[in-house]
């Protein structure tokens, strides 16, 4: 798993500084090299929130520190940002320079935290993982040292219809904000309270101290946010429920909502059945007066359109969007591509999930974070009309050599922008098909 | 004066090599004086987020067309070459490139296993596998601060595979922490090209004159025409082979002395290609002094006088209109060091008063330790000295609360990410990417046109204002904007 990677569409560890961006007022403290917050900022781009980017305080690691070790200078620069920064929590993220020279960052927070700071240290040098799984481990260490601070004002399991939601990590999916407000109304219209803890549908750091609360864990992801639900599970008994791709469109929506509901009764919540059938029946009602009325555009356009797909994005996209584009769109997804780093344990699962996508289809399916050596496959595949390739920017010029239409739908991608749009949900469905034909269409001139 | 040993693997970081410095307050001419007796750096109590060599080293390395290039560390090192990918391709048309070919842009992914055993092993296997897939003309290999610190022989494997695959395969020593000054990593690319791309002189040819720059446009092949010489460029958009002999060329000029400083001096030194040492062609002043320099050395100084004549009838008009409209109007300038000095004098031509500036390092003077080419001092002494002068690497905490308090009238700046602040208070802010837009006299002309309209058009930044979120505290924005620089006042 640790192979060269060509065109990298993930990062290292300190990436999930991004995580601490996402939650209102909170701002990530760097004890790293001079250039890690410009690699990750460069890497996402149009990524500053309220203080990351060139606002968010780092140590700078010099020969200096590298020989004498850059606690003081952290120690320092934590006092300053108090002084200088008005924010809620402060976490502070190790790069490999503070990793190698082994700073102890946890004693130095602690000082602070013995004075009443809300602040966090969690260790992500590059070498350690990817910032898929750094994302976790960033949302844990919040979790020990700051919302356990609040466990009596908040005691576990209190509240039967309130759910966390772990599902799109910031910024690493574009569609982060949208997606996180679609599940929430969503889930709020089933008649749960949700913390989304992410993005501008997030109350900031009252949220995390409310975590404990909840009286379970929804999880939406192929692999990565797992340890998260099971640290809650083994801190606070909140049990979780698992959904293993991206939901997208009516089928994967519904089905997701509906396991929500299962589990959700299982676990002595109490819900109007009524109120949540009327609410499932209006969405998917809306939904499909939108596709009859497209159908006639997608069975009957003479001039071209894709009839198959290729898509490079992180395992929930790829088997969320092949089962989307399958049945609800009807272009074939043909050899896909994970290159999230998938780890090998959860391999046979993704391919399980993509399988039961159709029972007369095989879907071919390959975990291969060197997305050079994936477009290398994708340059020597040949499939008879139009092709269609979803991913980041780097496939925009794969997709103009194989004469292939091409739709930005994942980091880095220079040549989108994404603000509030989501991907998931029945309104995310449809603005997929949008965006697909947006495309499409915008070739013929 | 600069030192140079090209069979040295690493060159010495600025602060070394150059006395360079990244903290400082006062004024410009302050700053011009004390360059030439002892400057000293000042550190910072507070420091945000840099930038570093590594990804400066990748930036004149990536847009060679034939080359690949391996970022040996974690995949963290690389995750911000993407966009040079998309400059490569954006830009290809300003310098003919018809079909740009992507970027082959790699990591060697180091993870905690090799931060114990070492990378090396891996780095080599690496470099097989991106000539495999690549067939690349050269193979650039920079280093991180990872594979820095765990010792890995960077060196020693990239000669080794050299070897084995005949082509050249250059070690650059870039890592992070070595210098706050990211510019360094400048310096480190174009030592590796000196040590293994550049190839002794066969000629010396009258033709071609080497240009060390970015990827802006050509304005250059008109330019040269009089001399009876084409544009060179180094080293976006340049091939192995048109950088082998950059030996040859007549002459080196440069588009911002901070980027070329090091690589203008290895030609002349180490190849015997002079360089021009005057400052660059930004402003009436330096602009007539840059051409009759070329033009000396070129042996063509009629032709130069000719050209000087024949630009000045076209465009002085131009600029005294632009004058008249822009007298009187303030500008605070943010940017790296030689250009935003150029842009200091660029203001100053147009009649607006520059009332303070940041500028993200100083070098006292360049590797080529000519005087004549320091173009803070031929600001100063051509437009006047400039009060507020930081020189402050890209610490928003001061930029903001020095604005906050100056509020001039426009804000210029030449490096992402600074305009916000402009735009957040209320202040007409430009950025202006392309280097070779305000050079000459007609850059004097589309500078000012490009300022007016900005100026006029700050509905967006007004509106902006009413709504700016400000994470910086209260107590912050009424301190000194100095507060937390080494030997001010302590807070």
């Amino acid at each position: 798993m640790s192979g060269i990677i060509e065109q990298e569409r993930y990062t290292c560890a300190i990436g999930a500084l991004q995580t601490v961006v996402a939650i209102p007022r909170a701002v990530p403290i760097l004890h790293s090299g001079p250039g890690c917050g410009n690699m990750i900022q460069g890497f996402f781009e149009r990524s500053t929130g309220y203080a990351g980017g060139s606002t968010s305080p780092c140590t700078n690691f010099s020969e200096r520190e590298v020989v004498f070790g850059g606690e003081d200078r952290l120690r320092e620069n934590i006092r300053n940002t108090y002084r200088v920064l008005d924010t809620d929590l402060q976490v502070v993220l190790t790069g490999c320079t503070a990793g190698i020279v082994g700073d102890d960052v946890g004693a130095v927070c602690e000082e602070f935290r013995a004075e009443g700071k809300p602040l966090v240290a969690v260790e992500t040098p590059g070498f350690q993982c990817n910032n898929f799984e750094a994302h976790s481990l960033v949302v844990n260490a919040i979790i020990d040292q700051y919302v356990a601070l609040y466990e009596d004002e908040n005691p576990a399991r209190s509240e039967k219809n309130t759910v966390n939601l772990w599902a799109s990590i910031p910024y690493q999916d574009p569609f982060w904000k949208g997606n996180l407000r679609e599940y929430k109304r969503l889930i709020e219209g089933l008649g749960f309270r949700v913390h989304v803890l992410f993005g501008p549908d997030a109350a900031g750091v009252s949220e995390w101290q409310r975590i404990p609360r909840a009286n379970f864990n929804i999880l939406v992801s192929p692999w990565y946010g797992l340890p998260i639900a099971e640290h809650l599970k083994e801190k606070y008994g909140q049990p979780f429920t698992r959904f293993p791709s991206v939901p997208i469109g009516a089928n994967e929506t519904e089905r997701f909502l509906r396991q929500a509901l299962a589990f959700a009764g299982e676990h002595g919540a109490g819900f109007d059945t009524e109120q949540t059938e009327n609410f499932l029946a209006r969405e998917i009602g809306g939904y499909y007066e939108e596709i009859d009325n497209l159908a006639t555009f997608l069975l009957e356009f003479r001039y071209g359109l894709p009839n198959h797909a290729h898509i490079l994005h992180d395992a929930g996209y790829v088997v969320g969007l092949s089962k989307f584009l399958l049945h609800e769109v009807g272009i074939v997804p043909k050899e896909q591509f994970a290159v999230d780093g998938t780890p090998e344990a959860f391999q046979a699962e993704i391919r399980a999930d993509l399988a039961s996508a159709s029972d007369k289809k095989t879907i071919p399916l390959y975990f291969e974070p060197d997305a050079g050596k994936a477009q290398d496959v994708i340059r020597g595949l040949s499939h008879s009309g139009r092709g269609i390739i979803l991913g980041s920017g780097w496939d925009k010029e794969l997709a103009k050599e194989k004469d292939f239409d091409f739709l930005s739908v994942s980091v880095p991608s220079p040549y989108r922008l994404t603000l509030t749009t989501n991907y998931v949900g029945f309104s995310g469905g449809l603005r997929v098909i949008e965006d697909i034909y947006d495309t499409v269409l915008a070739t013929y001139r | 004066m600069s030192e140079i040993n090209l069979a040295n693997p690493e060159v010495a970081v600025r602060e070394i090599r150059l006395g360079s410095i990244t903290g400082f307050g006062g004024s410009a001419e302050e700053l011009m004086q004390q360059s030439r007796c002892g400057l000293k750096d000042k550190g910072r109590s507070f420091s945000q987020c840099l930038g570093c060599s590594t990804a400066q080293a990748a930036c004149m390395v990536t847009l060679i067309q034939d080359a690949a290039v391996i970022s040996h560390g974690p995949v963290g090192c690389s995750s911000c070459l993407h966009e040079f990918a998309f400059t490569y391709r954006v830009n290809s048309p300003l310098r003919g490139i018809g079909t740009p070919t992507p970027r082959r842009i790699f990591s060697t992914n180091l993870a905690e296993r090799d931060t114990i055993y070492g990378g090396a092993e891996k780095l080599a296997a690496a470099i097989r596998e991106v000539y495999a897939r690549t067939k690349a003309n050269a193979i650039f290999v920079l280093t991180t601060c990872a594979a820095g610190i765990i010792g890995d022989d960077t060196e020693s494997v990239c000669d080794e595979a050299e070897e084995e695959l005949s082509i050249p395969v250059i070690a650059i020593f870039c890592e992070g922490f070595r210098s706050k000054v990211w510019t360094s990593g400048f310096d480190a690319g174009y030592h590796g090209i000196a040590r293994k791309l550049i190839a002794p002189p066969r000629q010396r040819r009258t033709d071609i004159i080497n240009v060390i720059n970015f990827w802006g446009s050509d304005i250059f092949s008109e330019w040269f025409a009089p001399f009876g010489a084409k544009p060179n460029f180094i080293t976006p958009y340049s091939t192995v082979e048109s950088l082998k002999y950059a030996s040859e060329a007549a002459a080196t000029i440069q588009a911002c002395q901070t980027l070329g400083s090091y690589l203008g001096a290895v030609l002349e030194k180490e190849f015997g290609v002079p360089e021009i040492k005057a400052a660059p062609p930004y402003g009436v002043a330096q602009t007539d002094h840059w051409f009759r320099t070329l033009g000396k050395l070129m042996g063509k100084e009629d032709e130069a006088e000719a050209l000087i004549a024949e630009k000045k009838k076209e465009y002085l008009p131009g600029i005294a209109a632009l004058r008249e409209k822009l007298q009187g109007k303030t500008a605070y300038v943010t940017g790296g060091a030689a250009h935003g000095h150029a842009l200091l004098s660029i203001l100053g031509e147009l009649g607006l008063t520059a009332i303070g500036a940041s500028i993200f390092h100083h070098d006292p003077l360049y590797d080529n330790d000519a005087e004549d080419a320091d173009a803070l001092a031929a600001s100063v002494k051509n437009y006047g000295d400039v009060p507020n002068f930081n020189v402050c690497n890209k610490q928003e905490f001061e930029l903001v609360n020095t604005l906050s308090r100056l509020r001039p009238d426009v804000l210029l700046c030449r490096h992402g990410g600074m305009t916000l602040w402009g735009a957040k208070l209320g202040i007409p802010a430009q950025l202006i990417g392309d280097e070779h837009f305000g050079m000459g006299y007609e850059g004097i002309v589309r500078y000012g046109e490009r300022i007016l309209e900005t100026l006029e058009n700050d509905e967006f930044v007004k509106n902006l204002e009413k709504h700016a979120v400000n994470p910086y505290t209260k107590w912050w924005l009424s301190q000194d904007p100095l507060t937390f620089l080494e030997g001010h006042k302590s807070a």
